[in-house]
């Protein structure tokens, strides 16, 4: 019993020791945002003496902070949606059907995941500034489909390429005609697929801070830029940075559970 | 799996096309059309042809942003692959713990990448920082903000925090792919752990390593939230990758063309690991559906 045990810590003392690592960090963060600034500031201890909720009281209550939440999550949630929509046909194409030209798009669409943020950030900005849509939600969700309708045909295609195609023909051979196919029988054998595209196109546009702060001012800011603006002002609120630091892991954490056996496919384009 | 010929299938492409063409072609022609031109302002453009390829490809600061650049990259690769690579071997094969192991580990990779930074800052500062703190208290001399090793030891412990669960989660879903039988069958010819790792393992993980070393390399290479708030590119130049070096030129400094031709450099760089990343996973992919059939 204790050779058992004993062998169990030794084998899985190198994982161990790294979720340490990992969460050190994410901990400190943590008993800051339960601090107040004067105690931050005035000592030091691992854990908070007086605990309090007063950071995340400014942020839900000062609309400058949560109206940063507001605008990410209305961004965020329409380039998933459209990102999703546009996607599903287009994998079904890709993984059905060869036509002209499809290796060409289909590296096309990768190029543009590649790409770095920073090529983009000024053309954006002119792009949307001159067709009027400067600092509104819509421009930013249409920016972030650059990198997230890629990332959505590429995992959409692994899944749909796991669905046999003898459904696709008996389904046509009973009559269904393929819009009525494509969404009463097929996009419900690809579910899990659409959500953990979902899951990854929310991701990466909610992690994304270049191009959301380069295209909005006031009234789409997201709460990435909310933070930056704070720390670069002088006599800067800890506390409160940390508590929105805090408040921003949570949608991340709150739904890895469901896709914690996608989360390597995710991040590698669906293709392992 | 044997795909029809069709080419009507480009219509269920089309709008994905359309989307992607306006987010990223019109964009794209715009900086070449910058790239070629010079101003006075007043919207009066003028053709300078390669003259700010010219002079990108021979300023100091582009090269020396370029050196940090491949410096950051290798440092990072050279630390995150192995280790990744180590932890996903020793972590548990099922059970809850598997569970947990991936939930936990996950979690930095779906950090806001500017809130990574804030976490850092936090984390390292010398006044309130548990590490800034404790190593000054361990009598090292340890400071961020002011010294050239220590920001760049930062910005590099702050990445592999960030992404070495990306290296592990992609090499534990490739261990996960490999048949009991080869285990079996090399428990039966008394196969060492080294010679199961060396024969068995590594060659069948070979491909989503590659995958990771082009991932991780990819997206250490166009880094620029991380830096830009916990160093700000500095101290000096120091921390000034070629994404921070860009936005400073095109935003910052407002100097459209040489940003622009900069930018279609740094992209080229870029089409050029892609394609290779592209080889590899369709390459795979054939081979795969081929073998299956």
């Amino acid at each position: 019993m204790s050779a058992s045990t004993k062998k169990f810590h030794a084998k899985y003392f190198a994982p161990m020791l790294y979720i340490i690592f990992l969460m050190t960090p994410i901990y400190w963060l943590l008993t800051m945002s339960l601090k107040t600034n004067q105690e931050i500031l005035s000592t030091f201890s691992l854990w908070p003496k007086t605990p309090t909720l007063a950071n995340y009281i400014v942020i839900f209550t000062d609309a400058s902070w949560y109206s940063g939440y507001i605008n990410s999550m209305i961004y965020v949630s329409m380039n998933t949606v459209i990102s999703v929509l546009a996607a599903l046909p287009a994998a079904y194409a890709f993984s059905r059907h060869r036509f002209l030209g499809d290796k060409h798009i289909f590296f096309w669409l990768l190029t543009n995941k590649m790409a770095p943020p920073a090529v983009f950030a000024l053309p954006f900005f002119q792009l949307y500034s001159s067709i009027g849509l400067f600092d509104t939600h819509i421009a930013v969700a249409l920016a972030h489909t650059l990198f997230n309708i890629p990332l959505a045909i590429w995992i959409l295609e692994g899944f749909m390429s796991g669905v046999p195609r003898e459904i696709d023909e008996t389904a046509y051979i009973d009559g269904y005609s393929f819009p009525k196919f494509f969404v009463k029988i097929f996009t419900p054998l690809i579910a899990s697929g659409i959500g953990v595209a979902a899951f990854f196109c929310f991701m990466f546009s909610w992690v994304e801070l270049l191009i959301a702060r380069t295209l909005t001012s006031v009234a789409a800011k997201p709460i990435a830029a909310v933070m930056t603006r704070t720390v670069s002002a002088s006599g800067l609120d800890w506390g409160v940075l940390a508590a929105a630091g805090i408040l921003t892991i949570l949608p991340g954490a709150l739904v890895i559970w469901f896709v914690r056996h996608h989360i390597a496919r995710g991040f590698a384009l669906g293709r392992v | 799996m044997q795909k029809t010929r069709d080419h009507k299938a480009l219509w269920l492409v089309a709008p994905a096309l359309l989307l992607v063409a306006f987010t990223a072609v019109i964009p794209l022609m715009t900086v070449v059309n910058y790239s070629v031109q010079d101003t006075f302002g007043n919207n009066q453009f003028f053709w300078v042809g390669a003259e700010w390829y010219r002079e990108i490809l021979r300023s100091d600061r582009f090269h020396a942003a370029f050196l940090r650049q491949i410096a950051f990259s290798a440092t990072i690769l050279a630390i995150e692959i192995p280790l990744g690579l180590a932890i996903a071997l020793t972590m548990p094969k099922k059970g809850l713990g598997v569970s947990v192991c991936l939930v936990l580990m996950a979690l930095p990779l779906l950090i806001p990448w500017n809130v990574v930074g804030t976490i850092w800052q936090i984390f390292a500062r010398v006044d309130i920082g548990l590490l800034g703190h404790t190593l000054n208290g361990l009598g090292i001399d340890y400071n961020y903000t002011q010294r050239v090793g220590a920001a760049w030891a930062t910005l590099i412990i702050m990445d592999v925090w960030h992404w070495t669960s990306l290296v592990v989660l992609l090499c534990y879903a490739g261990l996960a792919a490999i048949p009991p039988a080869y285990y079996q069958a090399a428990r039966i010819d008394g196969a060492s752990r080294w010679a199961v790792f060396r024969y068995i393992e590594l060659p069948k993980m070979s491909r989503v390593l590659l995958i990771a070393v082009l991932l991780r390399f990819m997206d250490s290479f166009m880094i620029y939230t991380e830096p830009f708030v916990v160093t700000g590119g500095g101290p000096g130049n120091a921390t000034t990758f070629l994404s921070v070096d860009l936005v400073k030129m095109a935003i910052g400094q407002f100097d459209l063309g040489p940003a622009a031709a900069m930018s279609v450099i740094y992209f080229l760089i870029v089409i050029l690991v892609s394609w290779a990343f592209y080889t590899i996973m369709t390459r795979d992919d054939f081979e795969s559906s081929g073998g299956a059939q």
